[in-house]
């Protein structure tokens, strides 16, 4: 690749249930204004500032459509071209990197909004299916994912307790992340006792109602060694969709995934991802996606999601830490989901984690889903250097 | 002073007519009037799908060849539901599944009656429940049953 992107400055405002004190431009702002900041850029015409806009987020969820009109005021967006990416916050990183890749744009702002606490999540989500053959049953993803975690477990004989334990380890990480929403010290037997949604799915198995932004700055490789002494490079990316009918694919497996990581290994020169990943950061709706997405991603054989989290690996201080910042279980919303993994990965990278801060990270990678059952994937690999 | 977050209540609410397209039509013409579950076949890649739809998305094939595949079927997964959302048909708790039919080889999520939830298997065979009076969607199948 003859051009090299960077992530050069990320913000998120603290994800909270309920964000009832503000709009989504007064949200996505809060974490738009901190990048301006740290990086000092403008949004001006002659080749020293931002040069575009990327957002993400959904008309359906925002009751508006063409959602991201409303927020044009604080993106930059006065008289200057945004455009929106309606899927996870990754596929809105990976299409400014196209961006600037191509060289239509050098320094490219990326934001994404989401407000959950505005409607209920299961009218919007049941919108997403065929109106004609899987809508009138009234599928949402929860169900969806019910049906996907039960065929997985089923054919894989993965536990319930497996499962919770990713709950567990994600709120346990939760408490070193000051913008994770709902930090908790559980057991796997308090996961095993919250209520039963839709089974085998628990309460404590979904991720909670979330409202959240998140911006970053990316930029062409001259402009990055300029905006940021420590930028983190995009190495690798790739995105793969499956099919739109549910029962087109066997839901114990994820072949998108494994195709999108592939496409992102092979860019970023990743032959033994469990040897050259540092950590990762993927988004779990629900606790059994985790051990599903560590299987496509290749930190695992095939059904072995399950023993990867009973090893401690996955832990931190483990060989391969999975969701330090708590992930999505710890709570963030729709869209900005995989972005949010992204910003951490850029941290971990750049040694500005705190107290979740793991040692010698120097390639990480963050991974965004949307669609029933992990239908579209993106992953981005970041490294040092 | 506290003051509670002001909030203007809004509901969108907008009529849609999906035409349910080329194949959909006669495939659910013939559920309603003969109860006859149909789907399409791809004889390229020699895969009979259902729901039917007009290309194949592996070879990218026109589809034309609609073909029964029958009522009876196998669960290859299931939910049983114990919660409540405004898009729910019925109080829980109910049951979700997919089921392939016997003359398809990808699988209609639908629901499951007739048995206690708790009894319900992967790979329990099931059969379709017609409505008495059948409208031409998805719903004509009331839900599948033990066979
Ligand atoms: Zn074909």
């Amino acid at each position: 690749m003859a051009e090299r992107v960077a992530v050069v400055s990320v913000a998120q405002t603290k994800y909270h249930q309920n964000r009832g004190d503000v709009r989504e431009a007064e949200l996505a702002y809060e974490a738009i204004e901190q990048v301006l900041q740290e990086t000092g850029l403008k949004f001006v015409e002659d080749g020293t500032g931002i040069d575009a806009t990327v957002s993400c987020s959904h008309d359906h969820w925002d009751g508006q459509t063409i959602s991201d009109i409303k927020i044009g005021d604080v993106a930059g967006a006065h008289l200057r071209p945004e455009e929106k990416v309606a899927e996870d916050g990754t596929h809105a990183v990976y299409y400014a990197m196209l961006q600037i890749l191509s060289g239509h744009h050098d320094v490219v702002l990326v934001v994404s909004h989401m407000k959950e606490s505005q409607t209920v999540r299961s009218m919007i989500e049941n919108a997403a299916f065929d109106p004609v053959y899987q809508r009138l049953i009234g599928l949402d993803f929860l169900t969806a994912a019910a049906l996907q975690a039960r065929r997985y477990m089923y054919k894989y004989g993965i536990t319930e307790e497996q499962c919770a334990k990713v709950v567990v380890k994600n709120r346990k990480n939760a408490q070193n992340n000051p913008y994770a929403q709902a930090p908790m010290g559980l057991t796997v037997e308090d996961v095993l006792r919250s209520p039963m949604l839709s089974s085998p799915i628990r309460q404590l198995d979904a991720k909670p109602v979330s409202d959240g932004a998140c911006a970053m700055i990316l930029a062409k490789e001259e402009k990055a060694k300029r905006l940021s002494d420590k930028p983190a490079w995009i190495k690798g990316a790739g995105s793969c969709y499956d099919a739109f009918y549910l029962g087109d694919r066997d839901l114990a497996d994820c072949q998108s995934l494994m195709l999108a990581a592939k496409q992102a290994y092979d860019m970023a020169g990743i032959g033994d991802p469990r040897k050259e990943i540092d950590l990762a950061e993927v988004s779990e709706y629900y606790s059994y996606q985790e051990l599903l997405w560590m299987e496509g991603l290749g930190f695992c054989d095939r059904g072995e999601g399950g023993k990867l989290i009973d090893s401690g690996v996955t832990q931190m201080g483990g060989r391969l830490p999975l969701n330090p910042s708590g992930g999505l279980l710890s709570g963030r919303p729709f869209a900005v989901g995989g972005m949010a993994a992204v910003a951490e990965a850029v941290l971990q990278l750049r040694g500005e984690a705190g107290a979740r801060q793991l040692p010698d990270v120097s390639t990480a990678l963050a991974h965004g889903v949307t669609g029933p059952c992990g239908q579209l994937q993106c992953v981005l690999v970041l490294g040092k250097d | 002073m506290r003051q509670e977050p002001f909030v203007v209540p809004g509901k969108l609410v907008v009529p849609y007519r999906y035409f349910v397209g080329r194949l959909a039509s006669k495939a659910l013409i013939a559920l309603r009037d003969d109860k006859k579950v149909m789907g399409v076949r791809c004889p390229t890649c020699n895969l009979t799908y259902m729901p039917p739809r007009s290309t194949c998305g592996r070879c990218f094939s026109k589809l034309e060849e609609l073909v029964e595949v029958g009522d009876k079927g196998t669960v290859l997964t299931y939910t049983v539901v114990y919660h409540k959302e405004p898009v729910h048909p019925m109080e829980p708790p109910f049951v979700y599944g997919l089921i392939k039919l016997d003359g398809a080889d990808t699988a209609l999520p639908h629901f499951i009656g007739e048995v206690e939830p708790e009894k319900v298997s992967i790979g329990m065979k099931v059969q379709a429940v017609f409505k008495d009076k059948r409208e031409g969607n998805i719903l004509d199948i009331k839900y599948f049953k033990p066979q």
